[in-house]
């Protein structure tokens, strides 16, 4: 797999005539006190309850959550491959509730969606897979053929429009997805753990494509995902769906740099370091010498700026050692902590000014590297 | 060894076999095919829903599968009068050996295009597919290795049936075998039959298997 080199280079944004109309207004999704609940012989289970959001048009809305939480129903009653049992779904403003079967044909034509697993035909080649939206609609053939010429190149795979899809990668193969989900110019693309099936290198790809997708065709996107890496990686906000009901949703620097509620801090949980094991073994929860070193950890929620010139001169001419630090820049806000090792008589107060928390982890003997 | 008479009557067979099977066979795909998408996708849960009209289908094609060939063909007599004009001879046998295949096919397909990904239903009604299109450009494709594999093991048990046919006096291979080989004990004649119906055979198993292989493998 060719990974990030595939994707065009943003100079080649002209090239695109689908660009030209580039910019849309419509693609926003409403959904207002939104249920579901599958009736099975089991009994009834609530996979969805008193959901309400509001999508923009033309954002990178996340969708995470535990398995089971319920992200894949919400994900397909906005295009009504799940009907839900109570609320409502507007998208663009209409109602999708009472639609007939060419409504929903219309509707589906304005909302792509791509799989976790693909889900691309097999008897068909790659043209002929990111055809069929067109075929359908009956669009004629000299136009299909360079639509699809046009999507083919958009996501990098000029040239493999007669191979089968057995013959590709799993990169590959999420890429001929976007192409046939986005052949039919829609406003709104649905990835349903578009990523989750391939390799981390392959996932930066694709993620690297949807976020130049969005950005060139001004499409709205939303994506369910159970890997906060993905949101970070290119959502502009989030909901933490648990249970069936929203966690919790904001931007997501904000929910990364301070998740309320503890689904979101077990999802953020493979994301952050803790203090390795040499060092908390030796902790100790009081100075036992003057000479011993405080350990404490300055929190970055998004607000305050790590500005090491300035805590260089709060600490002065002190013991002043960086022991952990992890700071990520999320939609240009810095989020993570930063461990610092100083004297038990440092300045805390002032400290505290320059992060968004502040907190003592213990002390260490100083001669602990 | 075989006179020129016997060469002649074997070659007569051998089409008259041919015609039975060919015929029947492609009743059978033309009525099959669609016999098992309705049984597919009627059922509960399909896009067509239809469960009463589902399970009586499911009722007549196990009550077909359900009676023995040989019995089939005299039970049928009355219907094959109507359908064939006839009761005697190879277009006599075509009506019965067909409205026995038909639900053995259709019951095979039914099998392979329950087996399509649902996933794949899914993207495909995602992208805007009706309901035909998704039968047309989902189902049947993606089922079509599986149903090939099921037509090939169809044809070569109607070669079988078809040896039943000389009842109603349609020739064809195994008649000849009944009666020159078995009732004039003519073991030259059994064992020349024998081996054209095991060449016949193959080369119809190996022709299926080799178009499941090249669309498997694409």
């Amino acid at each position: 797999m060719a990974g990030a080199s595939a994707i065009l280079p943003r100079g080649a944004v002209g090239a695109i005539p689908a660009a030209a109309e580039a910019v849309r207004t419509a693609g926003t999704v409403r959904l207002e006190g939104l249920g579901k609940t599958y009736r099975s012989a089991a009994g009834e289970v609530q996979a969805l309850q008193g959901i309400d959001l509001d999508i923009r048009a033309g954002e990178i809305f996340g969708i995470i959550g535990r398995s089971g939480a319920g992200k894949s129903s919400l994900l397909r009653v906005i295009n009504r491959l799940e009907q839900p049992t109570s609320g409502r779904v507007l998208v663009d403003g209409q109602d999708i509730a009472g639609i007939n079967e060419a409504g929903l044909v219309a509707l589906r034509r304005r909302v792509g969606m791509i799989f976790q697993h693909f889900n691309l035909l097999s008897a068909k080649t790659v043209r002929e897979n990111v055809a069929l939206p067109l075929r359908v609609a009956g669009v004629p053939t000299a136009e299909i053929a360079q639509r699809v010429d046009q999507a083919l190149e958009l996501v990098g795979l000029t040239g493999k429009g007669g191979t089968y899809p057995s013959r590709l990668s799993g990169g590959q193969k999420q890429r001929v997805g976007i192409a046939r989900a986005l052949v039919s110019r829609p406003e709104i693309l649905l990835c349903d753990e578009a990523t989750s099936a391939l390799d981390p290198e392959t996932t930066g790809a694709i993620l690297r494509l949807l976020k130049d997708i969005n950005r060139r065709l001004g499409l709205t996107v939303v994506l369910i995902t159970h890997e906060m890496s993905v949101i970070r990686e290119i959502c502009d906000r989030v909901v933490v769906l648990e249970r069936g009901e929203l966690a919790e949703q904001g931007p997501v620097w904000q929910v990364f740099g301070a998740p309320r509620h503890a689904a979101t801090r077990a999802l953020l949980q493979p994301l952050q370091h803790s203090l390795p094991e040499d060092l908390a073994d030796r902790l100790r929860d009081n100075p036992r010498d003057p000479q011993d070193q405080m350990l404490v950890e300055l929190g970055f929620a998004g607000k305050a700026v790590p500005d090491l010139a300035r805590l260089a001169a709060i600490v002065g001419p002190g013991p002043l050692r960086l022991v952990l630090s992890q700071i990520d820049r999320i939609q240009g806000h810095a989020i993570g902590q930063l461990v610092l090792a100083l004297a038990p008589s440092a300045p805390l107060e002032q400290l505290a000014g320059l992060a968004d928390s502040t907190r003592i982890i213990g002390y260490v003997d100083s001669a602990d590297g | 060894m075989l006179t020129a008479q016997m060469v002649d009557r074997l070659q007569q067979a051998f089409w008259d076999t041919a015609l039975m099977v060919g015929v029947s066979a492609g009743i059978a795909v033309a009525l099959g095919i669609p016999l098992a998408v309705f049984l597919v996708t009627s059922g509960p849960g399909g896009f067509f829903p239809a469960p009463r009209l589902n399970r009586l289908v499911g009722m007549v094609v196990n009550g077909f599968r359900a009676v023995p060939f040989i019995v089939l063909l005299v039970a049928l007599i009355p219907f094959t009068r109507l359908v064939a004009g006839t009761t005697i001879g190879v277009w006599a046998a075509i009506v019965p050996l067909a409205v026995s295949a038909t639900p053995f096919f259709a019951r095979i397909a039914e099998v392979s295009l329950r087996e399509v990904d649902p996933g794949l239903v899914e993207a495909a009604q995602s992208i805007g597919c009706r309901r035909w299109d998704i039968v047309r450009h989902v189902l049947l494709p993606e089922a079509l290795p599986g149903i090939i594999g099921g037509f090939t093991i169809t044809v070569v048990s109607m070669i079988g049936a078809s040896a039943m046919a000389g009842a109603v006096g349609a020739g064809g291979l195994g008649d000849v075998a009944i009666r020159y080989g078995y009732q004039r004990f003519d073991t030259t004649v059994m064992l020349v039959v024998i081996a054209i119906l095991i060449l016949l055979v193959s080369v119809v198993q190996f022709s299926g298997d080799y178009a499941v292989r090249r669309l498997k493998a694409r």
